[in-house]
């Protein structure tokens, strides 16, 4: 391994705050010198992410943390979503298709689909005191700069 | 977010801009179906020249309005996607509701 680097970013459970971790991440990826494409595609992964979080971890008014980690090795990306909350009760179900656990909100369920085809790779573990979603992408052309 | 309309040839015209996500969600689908209500248009061509990101959350936004406009034959059609809207789109067969027009 020649090049690493991490960011780690705490946040609360708000909508608000989808737009904040698209930056994050797209600002701290940008070292690796992705294409656009590649930056949107993972703009968008983390957005389902957090969407998720956001929609599903805290079903109570208390909104709980989300913590977004992203992970740079050579040229590969892995981020990291995770939150506190209720988890999810059937993983495999949760990433069908077009699948939502509240169809009366005109939801697309296409979030894990999205994340799945944009992502070279996701993992969701999840149990009664939390999710954490990982996903990787390798970037194509990556140029890293190695840290001083 | 930001929502512009006009009416031209019995076509209500939609230019949405800004990021539609979980957070501009319900603000996108409460104006949306507030110039839905409008009278004089036989068709709606929803432009997304001005939108700079969208999530799957926009695919619930946008099949909710088609579901209230087919029960009154209203049809609605996509101009100017990006190409990642685009990706989207065709992942999850949007096309099939909502023609893309040129």
């Amino acid at each position: 391994m020649k090049y690493s680097n991490f960011m780690e970013v705490t946040f609360k459970a708000l909508s608000i705050n989808e737009g904040f971790a698209r930056v994050c991440v797209a600002s701290f990826c940008v070292q690796l010198n992705p294409s656009v494409d590649e930056i949107t595609d993972i703009k968008t992964a983390v957005s389902e992410a957090v969407t998720n979080c956001v929609v599903h971890a805290y079903p109570t008014m208390a909104k709980g943390d989300i913590t977004l980690r992203c992970e740079l090795e050579d040229d590969v990306i892995s981020i990291t979503v995770t939150d506190k909350g209720v988890g999810i009760k059937d993983i495999e179900k949760a990433r069908e298709p077009f699948y939502t656990s509240k169809p009366s909100e005109e939801r697309s369920g296409m979030g894990f689909t999205v994340m799945e085809s944009f992502m070279d790779s996701v993992d969701v573990i999840s149990n009664s005191f939390g999710t954490t979603v990982k996903m990787t992408k390798k970037i194509v052309n990556a140029m890293s700069e190695v840290g001083c | 977010m930001q929502i512009k309309s006009r009416i031209s040839n019995n076509t209500l015209y939609v230019l949405i801009c800004g990021e539609l996500d979980e957070h501009s969600a319900n603000y996108t689908k409460m104006t949306l179906d507030e110039l839905f209500l409008k009278p004089n248009f036989q068709k709606i061509v929803i432009d997304l020249s001005e939108l700079s990101f969208m999530d799957s959350t926009g695919i619930g936004v946008l099949i909710g309005r088609y579901k209230k406009m087919k029960d009154k034959n209203i049809p609605i059609y996509i101009c100017n996607p990006s190409s990642h809207a685009e990706k989207i789109f065709k992942m999850t067969g949007l096309y099939e509701i909502m023609p893309k027009i040129v």
